[in-house]
Formats: structure tokens, sequence, C-alpha cells
């Protein structure tokens, strides 16, 4: 309390002005997901005469009902996507930190060719075009799970290098030598000592790797095109793309997608939260997380 | 013999490691090396018919046609000037959230203020899209509501240009700004107390201390953050210029940029090699623009270089 008896009247006018500038802008970044919110519970025939709004006079949960009677396509796009984020998580993790951990080791020869071969990724990259065709013609991928496990989000530089950071800073030598004269190998160091010690970054690395999976919509614009594959981010994009062409009369350039039929202007906005909902729900526990990866990764990624 | 054995020693020593890097290593040479040796694509004239390989090369015919044409010209503009804009006030309104935050973080609401202002960073551009279409669409959005119900005529967002480069700087900003100041936030919380406790027994007021302390203190990581931009001025957020526009045709002109054209190219039009030569053209200048800024970050201060 002592620190505020010393503030002048400008610093407290300062520090007031802060607060209500950053109260008014807290509120307009948070308004745009309040007005989906509000469009998903209004009634259908009053967003018709009145559009979208803040204050709607007449709700209805119509949207949220249709959805969940759309088990079969809405709900497995969402399996699609809690499948595919768990699993693709899980290997970008192993990935990482296996590839983190050897870069980290100053008596590991190869160390220096390994870690050039990573950085190079980060300079200069190949393109779409050639992407693309490595991964359809040579991989095969295109309509299967791994289209949308594969390209871009499995493993990335800027990850790895986080985890090497944090094993060459927090882990000292010292204990892979002891564990080397104990008779230890180096499977069992990595599997029993450094794996469990990589816990708290690897918490970040887990947070990014699955929310970029979680968003990505890209690998399946590029790589799919069966209703099968389609995740929540896809199907979302899909359903926009197909009113886009009917209301500018390209009815002709539909997409196919005849599993699905085109939601209703209020339904879609309650499609919208929906894949909001689950980086809501996990946001709080991993906004700590979440702000000591994108400090640590800035200042020394 | 004695070297024999040494090396022998050697691998036995460093196999096991260089085996945990098997997957990593397989994995970047799927995603990112024969992608890279790929882009001898764009001197091709690509015909499917023949393949990959069995297509004629063509010399820089993709590249003449490419420049030749109207497209380039337009692309490359929008790519380098919506980033200039994004680069310049997403960096103003970064530092402005990151110091005035720094200011009330004794009464510990700012951990609200963050979590809202991070929170559109955290969704896809699709989610995006339906957001800004929620404002804008022509029968149901809020803007045209708002401007009927003010005796307006309504406006067809999706098909006129001279909104959009205010629309797409305003849904970048609000998407980034908040993320951003993160890194300014954890920069300011590292200067030095006694410096501002010096500047108020010197009788500094507060802007005096925010252009005289803070701001120079930062000016470091501000640097670094902008050169790190200005190396990725020829790369644009894909989804922001595809996404948000709704791949309206009407828009092309101010939202086309090197990445949408590149998409179209190869998904939507087949014009492989006019698609993979702008590609190349983004690829080497960001190289060459990479390495730049590197330097110059590796000259302004070692230890914050990239490599």
């Amino acid at each position: 309390m002592k620190k505020y008896k010393l503030l002048t009247r400008g610093e407290l006018s300062f520090k007031v002005f802060a607060l209500i500038f950053l109260t008014v802008i807290t509120i307009l970044a948070v308004l745009p997901f309040v007005l989906i919110f509000m469009a998903s519970i209004t009634d259908e025939t009053w967003l018709a005469q009145h559009g979208y709004s803040f204050f709607p006079k007449k709700f209805s949960l119509n949207g949220y009902k249709y959805l969940i009677n759309q088990a079969h396509t809405i709900g497995r796009s969402y399996l699609v996507s809690i499948g595919i984020t768990t699993v693709g998580t899980a290997a970008n993790l192993l990935l990482t930190t296996m590839f983190a951990y050897p870069l980290s080791r100053k008596d590991f020869k190869y160390r220096n060719l390994l870690s050039f071969i990573l950085f190079f990724t980060m300079m200069f990259n190949g393109g779409i075009v050639p992407s693309y065709l490595v991964w359809t013609r040579l991989m095969h991928i295109k309509n299967t799970y791994f289209a949308l496990l594969c390209p871009n989000l499995m493993m990335g530089a800027f990850n790895v290098l986080l985890v090497r950071n944090y094993y060459t800073t927090n882990v000292p030598p010292a204990i892979v030598e002891s564990a080397l004269l104990d008779g230890a190998t180096e499977m069992q160091i990595f599997r029993k000592i450094m794996l469990p010690l990589s816990v708290p970054v690897n918490v970040t690395v887990g947070l990014f790797a699955g929310l970029a999976y979680w968003n990505d919509w890209t690998n399946a614009l590029y790589y799919v095109d069966d209703p099968e594959f389609f995740g929540i981010q896809n199907m979302l994009m899909r359903i926009m793309q197909n009113i886009t062409f009917l209301s500018s009369g390209q009815a002709g350039k539909v997409v196919d997608t005849s599993a699905m039929t085109i939601p209703s202007v209020g339904i879609r906005m309650a499609l919208a939260v929906v894949g909001i909902i689950p980086i809501l729900i996990a946001y709080p526990f991993l906004q700590k997380h979440l702000i000591k990866g994108v400090v640590v990764g800035a200042v020394k990624g | 013999m004695q070297t024999k054995k040494l090396r022998r020693h050697d691998l036995k020593k460093n196999l096991p490691l260089l085996l945990l890097t098997v997957p990593g290593l397989i994995y970047l040479i799927i995603n990112n090396y024969l992608p890279m040796f790929g882009i001898f694509i764009a001197f091709k004239q690509m015909d499917y018919a023949k393949g990959l390989f069995g297509s004629p090369w063509c010399g820089l015919a993709n590249f003449k046609f490419l420049f030749a044409s109207n497209q380039a010209g337009i692309m490359i503009r929008n790519t380098v000037l919506y980033n200039l804009a994004f680069i310049l006030l997403g960096t103003f309104f970064a530092v402005l959230i990151a110091i005035l935050m720094s200011e009330i973080v004794q009464l510990g609401c700012s951990k609200f203020f963050q979590a809202g202002l991070v929170m559109p960073n955290l969704i896809s551009m699709v989610i995006v899209s339906y957001i800004v279409y929620a404002f804008l669409s022509p029968e149901n959005g809020l803007f045209n509501a708002l401007i009927v119900s003010m005796g307006g005529e309504p406006i067809s967002w999706y098909t006129e240009e001279k909104w959009w480069p205010l629309i797409l700087i305003v849904t970048q900003i609000w998407k980034t700004a908040g993320y951003s100041s993160i890194v300014y936030i954890a920069s300011i919380s590292g200067i030095d107390p006694s410096l501002y406790e010096a500047a108020r027994i010197d009788g500094a007021g507060k802007l005096q201390q925010i252009f005289r302390i803070t701001l120079p203190q930062l000016k470091s990581i501000i640097t670094i953050m902008l050169l790190m931009s200005c190396a990725r001025i020829f790369a644009s957020d894909f989804g922001l210029f595809y996404q948000v526009p709704q791949n309206s045709g009407a828009l092309y002109n101010v939202t086309q940029t090197i990445d949408t054209y590149v998409y179209r190219g190869l998904m939507q039009n087949g014009d492989l090699g006019m698609s993979s030569a702008a590609g190349l053209f983004q690829s080497v200048l960001g190289f060459i623009l990479v390495m730049t800024a590197n330097y110059l970050v590796r000259k302004a201060d070692n230890e914050s270089a990239l490599f």
C-alpha cells in the first residue's frame, strides 16, 4: 500500500486512464464473440427481419437443436477434429522432444549438422506447389486422415528450439554423465529422465500444437474433399463457401457436400460458436502456459 | 587400427542419440526438403500427361508471363502495403497495450484484460470469417441493419472494393494486437525499477517516464520484432485474404496477395507454372530478407539473433 501513497496526481490520473482505455479495448475485442453468440440464440424469423443483433427481442435454441439432430454430420466432424487434435498433438510432442534432446547434448557429434538442417527450414521453403505435389503424388495422402495430420503441423523448428533451449538451460550435463556412469543406456536416460523433466515446456509445446491442429483448415482445403474426413473447421468453411456460391448465383460450382444441407442464417452462428467453445473452455487453464511460451519463444526462439 | 577403433567407439556413442532424431529427420525431409528440391517446377512447362519429370523445360518463361501480366503488380503491391500497415499499426497498438497493462499490473485485474485481448488470436480464420460475416452480411449483417435503421442505403460489402483495406486492417489488428503485446509486457517488467524511482525523485511526470525510460528501454526488442516482421513482408496470412473476403472475385483487386494467387493458380485455375513461379519468387525474396534481418539483428544485439 505504501506504493500508492507516493503516487503523484499525474501518475494517479494516468493509472485511471490506463484502466479506462484497457476496459474499452477489451470490450471491443470481446464484443464480436458476443455478437455471434447472441445471433446463435436469436429466433430465426426475427433474425430474417432484423438481422444479427446484440439485443435480439426473440430467442430460440433451434440452432443448437438442429446441430444435435445433425449428429451424423456435425457430430462426426466434431469427433474428427477431436481425434486429429489428440493424435496430432501427441505425435508432435514425441517428434519434437526426440529431435530436441540430442540437439541439447554438447557431446553429440552430429549436433551442429542437425541444428543446421532444422534451422534452414525456418529460412527457406519450397512453397505450396512443390509441397502439394510431394504430399499428393509421392505420399498419396489425399482423402486420408494423414492429410489432416501430416503436412506442416507435425513438427516445427520453433517448437524444437523451445524444447532444446529448455534442456540446455534447465538440465545440468552432470545428470546425464552420472546416469551414463551408472550404466544407463541413452534410451533409458531419454525415457526415464529427460521426458519427465521436460513436462513444463511440453505443456506449452502441446498447447501450441493442439491449437494449430484444432484451428487448421488449410490441410483440409488442399488435401481433403471427402466429407468422411471433414473436421469442424472444414465443415464451417464448406458451409460458408456454399452460401457464397449460392448467393452469388454460381450454383454450378458448389462444392460437392451432398451430405449436408445449407443451414439457415441463425444455425450458421450456432456452428461457429460450437467451433469456439473448446478453446473457450480450455483457455483459462492454459493462459499462463501460453503467455510463458510466447515470452520464452520471442526472447530466444 | 587406432582410428578405426576410435570411429567405432564414436559411432557406438552417438548412435542412440542419432536414432532419436531419425523420425523428426524423416519428417523434415518429406515436409520441408523434398519441396525445396521441387522448386524446379517453376522452370518447367507443366504437362500433366507427361508428368513432372517428362514436362519440357521452359527457362524463365513462367516468370516472364507472370510479370508481364498485371496480376503480379497487384498481388505484390497488396502483400507489401498490407504488411506495412499491419507492422506499423500492429506495433503501435501492441506497445500501447503493453505500456498501459504494465501500469495497472499491481491492481490484479490485468489477467482479465489479457484474456480478452488474446482471445481473438486463438480462433481460426474460418471462425473469424463467420464473425466478420455477422457484421457485413448483405442481408442480415449488423452494419447494414444499423445503416437501414438510420435511413441509409444498405452496402453490398462483399462486392465493394473500397471498404476492404479498412476491414482487413481492422480485422488483423483485432486478431493480433493483444497477442503481440505479450512480448512487450514481458520486456517492460524486466526494466530496472530504480530507473523509474530516480526519475520520480527528479520530478519526471508519467509521460516523461514513458518517453525517457520505457520506450528507450524497449528500443532493442521493438527493433528486433520490426526486423523480423519486415523479413516476412512478402508473406501473407492466406486465411485473412481468402476466408475473410469469402473468396469474392469482385474484391481480388484489393485482396489478392501472393499466397492467394498461388492457391488459386494451383487449386482453381490449374495454372501450375505461374503459380509455382510466384511461390518461388516469394520464397527467394523471403530467404534474402530473413538473412538480411538476421544479420542486422546480430549487429544490434548478438544474443537475439535467430542463428
